[in-house]
């Protein structure tokens, strides 16, 4: 098992570190390409998340340079990065990668959405070919896990997203929620999410806005809200008490001046920035004002971490479980190893007796004279028949000794009773084998 | 008698204040419910305590004691209305201290400063005494709301998980409550005002604006004037608001010590 990961999440680097590491969707494909074109590494994926940036790749070697993919790739120094970043190998990785998708590892643990979100950057990678057979076996298993750990614990039921968090703080803000009037800036899944929420608990009115004006006509015609022009946005949004913002601008799009101008007309009742973009959307020095309450997704997660007790319980059972999904990989994987370490022995073995099989067809054929149709197929059948009920043992035994990983003492018996030392397999035919293999 | 019901009020009102400092730190509901029951039950004594006084006839309506005793009745009852209507006992953070404060100088049996003056017209007195400490209580009600703003916005401002889980009221309500007893206060201390004047004209004659007890009544009913217009004309809240807050219930106190230097505004002894 190759497999190697490095990153950086929510717990290991601040929101200031995780703004420069963040890979637009944009870039994702090509950072892909780059990755698994980085010495060493055979398969890469990217997964850029609001929360996290994880590199993972297999490797030649197991011990590729991905600091120093990532060094290259952002443009940062060791002592800027190395701090902030942790790594890991193996069955280490394999277990990071399951806890990631089975949204253990999440700032609001059993959310729903990274799961979504490893599958999109799952699919990306593979659609510019980063990703093939090994990474394939890790992620599909890896979504499987996370079924299982959504049907098996209670961890994903009580949703303490982000989006219900936001409700209860609104809620300390503005005691209740009646009346209230949501603007969206930036559509996206989180912010539809977070506003499905509010409006839930009695916000009347919803305004939607994004550079795409069509996307926010369709954000707002599902609220029965109100699509606002981007250049329009703020000259109208003081009327929205509560604001999610998630746009993908590179600087904050909410200023100081822009937060003195909405309190001025707004008569200083106080305004609440959901601010889940990363970079983020309103800058510090707005969110220092009286009567603007900006929370980033930082801030967030500090404000659920006392929900988290709760579920501590259930991550538990879903930490045996993964524990347990761990090893199961890591026999499936060197089974699956040891099978292909016998598959060129069997491919040696057909090709051998094949050889010696048309050898000997030729050798008899001349003295023959001229054959029928029916009777070529006759010696064809029979001759194919035997090497068949020959071969058939030895490649059982091989197949079986491979899960039993007694592989090599078996192959060694059989290429030296078949003298089958000349030829090695490929790479290549090992990843045709996975690939026709079930 | 009365100073027995008065104290015993008193006892209610500690086990209501320790409340008070235990609600900064920490939430209990337990813990709230007593101090809601201790506040009825020393309310109760306390009205009686009032009621036995004026049901005597000893009822010196401008006595020192009698007045603060009555202040810290108004200020609790307006607590009371608050609780009834938002179901929040925080204000006790701020109400329950000051109740203490003027309910225990009052059960204190000591000799106050007297009212020399003979005054002619006892109903306008008695008008002036009530509407203005009515008043007072909305404005010790409306100074603890803009007290509790401040926390409850730093609290959200410092984003810590425990503001989610905090004993305060949501921000727009404290908003409201100290929004509110502004309002209410402002016409009884206006009122108060006027009937003090009528009391001082049929009294004396005139209306004596260099006394200090008056000049800094005028200024306290100003700087609540202006707090009623800033926050009505541009919303005023939060910091600006406490500050203001904080400088009419300053001029408030002053002016009720300014009972003991003016010439004009003495008390009699209970």
């Amino acid at each position: 098992m190759r497999y190697q990961l490095i990153g950086v999440n929510h717990k290991s680097a601040p929101l200031e570190v995780r703004e420069r590491l963040a890979i637009p969707e944009s870039r994702l494909p090509d950072a892909c390409r780059d990755l698994a074109a980085y010495p060493g590494i055979e398969e890469g994926m990217v997964i850029s998340t609001c929360n996290r940036v994880e590199i993972v790749a297999h490797t030649t070697n197991g011990s590729a340079d991905l600091r120093g993919f990532l060094h290259d790739h952002f443009h940062l120094t060791a002592a800027e990065l190395d701090a902030h970043l942790y790594e890991f190998r193996e069955k280490d990785a394999v277990r990071h990668i399951f806890r990631v998708a089975s949204s253990l590892d999440s700032m609001v643990v059993g959310e729903a959405q990274i799961l979504g979100q490893v599958k999109e950057a799952y699919a990306t990678a593979r659609a510019v070919g980063a990703v093939r057979g090994q990474l394939d076996q890790l992620f599909s298993r890896a979504f499987a896990v996370a079924k299982r750990v959504r049907s098996e614990t209670a961890v994903g039921s009580s949703s303490v997203s982000i989006a219900s968090v936001a409700v209860e703080l609104a809620k300390k803000i503005f005691g209740t929620l009646e009346g209230k009037t949501v603007f969206i800036v930036g559509a996206g899944k989180m912010s539809e999410l977070a506003a499905r929420h509010l409006m839930a608990h009695g916000c009347a009115s919803i305004f939607v806005a994004n550079r795409t004006y069509e996307r926010a006509i369709g954000l707002a015609q599902k609220f029965d809200g109100q699509a606002i022009k981007f250049d329009d946005l703020y000259a109208t949004c003081d009327r929205a008490d509560i604001v999610i913002t998630s746009t993908g601008a590179p600087h904050a799009i909410f200023r100081r001046e822009h937060g003195e101008q909405f309190l001025a007309r707004r008569k200083n009742r106080p305004m609440f920035f959901i601010d889940i973009a990363v970079p983020r959307d309103v800058s510090p020095d707005m969110a220092k004002l009286d009567g603007i309450f900006a929370y980033d997704i930082d801030d967030l997660q500090q404000a659920v971490s006392s929900h988290v007790a709760d579920r501590r319980k259930e991550a538990e059972l879903a930490e045996a479980i993964i524990t347990s999904e761990v090893e199961k990989f890591k026999d499936r994987f060197e089974a699956r190893q040891h099978t292909l370490d016998v598959v060129p022995t069997i491919v040696s073995l057909q090709d051998h007796l094949e050889m010696i099989r048309q050898a000997e067809i030729d050798r008899v054929r001349g003295r023959m004279g001229t054959l029928t149709p029916e009777q070529e197929i006759a010696i064809e059948a029979l001759t194919r028949g035997i090497i068949n009920k020959v071969m058939h043992t030895p490649i059982t035994t091989l197949k079986t000794a491979a899960k039993e990983s007694e592989a090599t003492t078996v192959v060694d018996v059989v290429r030296r009773l078949f003298n089958l030392h000349d030829k090695e397999a490929t790479p290549a035919d090992k990843k045709n084998e996975v690939g026709t293999r079930h | 008698m009365s100073l027995l019901w008065l104290r015993f009020a008193l006892g209610c009102y500690f086990i209501s204040l320790i409340y008070a400092f235990v609600a900064l730190t920490r939430t209990s509901d337990l813990f709230s419910r007593i101090a809601l029951q201790a506040a009825s039950l020393g309310m109760v004594f306390h009205f009686v305590s009032l009621a036995e006084v004026f049901m005597a006839g000893q009822f010196v309506w401008a006595s020192v004691h009698n007045g603060e005793s009555l202040l810290a009745f108004l200020s609790m009852s307006f607590f009371m209305l608050i609780y009834a209507i938002y179901h929040t006992t925080s204000p006790g953070v701020v109400v329950f201290p000051i109740v203490f404060f003027l309910t225990f100088i009052a059960a204190v049996d000591q000799q106050p400063v007297l009212l020399t003056q003979y005054v002619s017209h006892k109903g306008w007195l008695v008008a002036h005494i009530i509407l203005i400490f009515t008043g007072y209580a909305a404005l010790v009600l409306s100074f603890g709301a803009s007290l509790l703003y401040l926390l409850q916005e730093r609290r959200l401002k410092a984003k810590k998980a425990s503001s989610l889980i905090s004993f305060l009221p949501a921000l727009e309500v404290i908003d409201q409550i100290g929004y509110r007893s502004l309002l209410l206060g402002f016409p009884f201390m206006t009122l108060g005002l006027l009937t003090g004047s009528i009391v001082a004209v049929t009294t004396y004659g005139r209306v004596d604006f260099l006394d200090p007890k008056i000049l800094l009544s005028v200024l306290m009913w100003a700087v609540y004037m202006i707090m009623v217009f800033t926050r009505w004309n541009s919303g005023w809240r939060g910091r600006r608001a406490a500050v203001l807050a904080t400088f009419a219930f300053v001029a408030a106190i002053v002016a009720w010590a300014a009972n003991y230097f003016s010439a004009i505004h003495r008390f009699a002894a209970s």
